[in-house]
């Protein structure tokens, strides 16, 4: 099982790659990918040293061209595709069929990745870009139980990767609006969920409210912590009740089921987190790697360890987490 | 331009379901989408049941289509899904492509609907060389990106934007129906029935923000082009589909007829936000945040 971990900077890829990541994915500092945020990702020269950094230690950098561009923008992710094989990358990660059209037409060699944004459930999904782009391996959205998933792996012609770690969408990647419906600024054409430039927190007579666009998503009472306006993880008046109607701030976490992910077949475990610190990055990665390795030398006896599941319940949001969908009760 | 009637995205008790159906019957649209695109628990109605639904509608002169699943999952939602797509009587939309897959690799021409992302020109070729007739404009897109498809378009390939209903916002692996009950989706109990429009969210100073409709969200508010219409015939657009609600669809579907039929749309406007369950948004149409209502182009 191949550690694939991000970095939205040098300091985060080098972390990742000083760690023990295998493969490290990174975008460019536009639009062009599903993390595109102020201050992160890469441009020439300091993407030049990523892939050095990277390859140059034997492992593998990714980079991820991952949103959906509309007519009068196509040539940027054209040109992005184009960088990226340019400086000989490992592999693409793309989730738009028209940007595999071009990447697999223009770059017959350049190894494709479907995105997780690209919303492939599905072993006859995955056949369709296959059959139609070669890809050789595709990330699964954070929908299907740990069953579905060892289902998915067993007809997929090509090799599976799915989440470790991280923040957790709860929608299935690719086909959520909800940010764009509240903001105008969508994952899938803008590469931003819940952008910060729309948040606003709001002090109150009595603690804190965090708005989206205007829209309330959280009010926080006094001594309580106040958690960045994240739309689905918010809460919200369902008939009588308030609560997290949708999903509360916590980050999926794998540790306990690594040795049945291995058994199913899972070729690569993502981590995600390109806009969190090189800090996270270090502390994440070096957990998955012993941990992964355990598995791997002995996944009978492998158990994870208190202090694994402290680290990264450290660095997740609301610092707990959860199996996800992985686990059938979740849903 | 034609007026299609989008699948019924709610879990709607039988005898709801037919009695739509044969008012459709008489009613000024053309085409009607007919199945299950949300949740494969909803069972209600048949497959064989929607293929007598379908003849039906097709004896009235209506061109008929089966919607598939949007999201799936489980093994038995493929094996569904194949038969879907196997049928021989029914041009099928596809939600997911998986049934992509499956139609273009048996020949079949086939319609995408609002779960397939088709944002470039390049999509839409590759598409139509497997045989796609007809694409719905993903939701968030606008004026601005449809004029750019539009005046590049493949031939033979229709357009429909989703011109009437509550936006189909995102789909999950966790039902919210249940889960506002505080039931697990295993034993959702079927709850769904008892929110014949969806479940409203409001934010915590009582916006209507939401609505869940089990394994999916929408928007409170009503996306409805109907201030949009000479721009819409102006750039080619071949089909306005309309979802349907559980009160009021025949009207809104009449409001849609005579305002495509040159109808002032000041009056008609009125008359159509008094039917929608909590008032209307376009936002997407005009580049915004979806939410967002600009009536100031209505007239």
């Amino acid at each position: 099982m191949e550690l694939v971990c991000p970095a939205g900077n040098l300091p985060s890829l080098k972390a990742a790659v000083d760690n023990g990541a295998d493969a490290v994915y990174v975008g460019f500092q536009d639009d062009t990918n599903a993390r595109h945020f102020s201050g992160l990702n890469f441009t020439g020269r300091t993407f030049e040293k990523a892939v050095h950094y990277a390859q140059d230690r034997g492992r593998k950098i990714f980079v991820a061209v991952n949103t959906f561009p509309r007519p009068e923008g196509f040539s940027r992710w054209q040109a992005a595709v184009d960088q990226a094989a340019d400086y000989g990358v490992d592999a693409l990660i793309v989730a738009d069929m028209g940007v595999m059209d071009y990447a697999c037409g223009r770059w017959p060699d350049l190894r494709l990745h479907v995105s997780v944004q690209a919303s492939v459930t599905t072993a006859e999904g995955i056949r369709f870009y296959h059959e139609n782009f070669g890809v050789r391996r595709v990330v699964l959205p954070r929908v299907l139980s740990i069953g579905q998933v060892a289902h998915v792996v067993r007809e997929s012609p090509i090799p599976v990767e799915v989440f470790g770690f991280g923040s957790l969408c709860v929608m299935v990647e690719g086909r959520c609006l909800l940010s764009s419906y509240a903001t105008g600024r969508s994952p899938n054409t803008y590469g931003a969920c819940s952008p910060a430039s729309h948040v606003r927190w709001e002090e109150t007579g009595d603690g804190t409210d965090t708005r989206l666009n205007g829209v309330l998503i959280d009010h926080f009472g006094e001594g309580e912590k106040a958690g960045y306006p994240t739309l689905c993880k918010g809460r919200f008046r369902v008939g009588e009740h308030v609560f997290y109607a949708l999903e509360e701030p916590t980050s999926l976490n794998t540790l306990s089921i690594l040795p049945r992910l291995r058994e199913i077949g899972v070729s690569a475990i993502k981590v995600e987190g390109r806009q969190r610190s090189p800090a996270y990055v270090a502390q994440v990665t070096a957990v998955m790697r012993a941990a992964i390795d355990h598995c791997l030398q002995d996944p009978a006896s492998y158990r994870p360890r208190d202090q694994w599941m402290r680290a990264l319940g450290s660095v997740s949001e609301g610092t707990q987490t959860t199996l996800g969908a992985y686990h059938r009760p979740w849903q | 331009m034609r007026l299609s009637i989008g699948p019924i995205q709610y879990f709607w008790e039988r005898p709801r379901v037919f009695e739509f159906y044969d008012q459709l019957a008489h009613s000024p649209a053309e085409i009607v989408y007919l199945g299950e695109a949300v949740c494969s628990k909803r069972r209600l109605i048949k497959p064989e049941d929607w293929l007598a639904i379908g003849r039906e509608l097709r004896q009235s002169g209506k061109e008929v289509l089966l919607s598939s699943l949007t999201l799936l999952e489980a093994a038995s939602e493929v094996g569904s899904l194949r038969k879907l797509c196997g049928n021989d009587e029914f041009m099928v939309e596809a939600n997911d492509v998986a049934a992509i897959q499956m139609l273009s690799a048996a020949g079949k021409e086939f319609v995408t609907g609002p779960g397939i992302n088709l944002y470039n020109l390049r999509s839409l070729r590759l598409l139509a060389r497997k045989g796609l007739r007809r694409w719905v404009l993903p939701v968030e897109l606008g004026l601005d990106t449809l004029r750019d498809l539009q005046s590049m378009r493949p031939e033979r390939v229709e357009t429909e934007v989703f011109a009437l209903g509550r936006l189909p916002l995102a789909y999950s692996a966790r039902c919210y129906t249940a889960r506002s009950h505080n039931l697990p989706k295993d034993d959702c109990q079927f709850k769904c029935l008892d929110y014949p429009d969806g479940r409203m969210l409001e934010t915590r100073d009582g916006q209507e923000f939401l609505v869940l409709n089990g394994i999916q969200t929408q928007s409170a508010q009503t996306h409805s082009v109907l201030g949009q219409l000479p721009e819409l015939e102006a750039l080619g657009v071949d089909v306005l589909r309309i979802s349907p609600q559980s009160q009021g669809s025949p009207r809104i579907i009449e409001i849609f007829d005579e305002a495509r039929n040159g109808a002032g749309p000041e009056v008609l406007q009125q008359e159509l936000i008094s039917l929608l369950p909590a008032g209307a948004c376009n936002g997407y149409l005009l580049q915004r945040a979806g939410m967002d209502h600009d009536d100031s182009q209505a007239a």
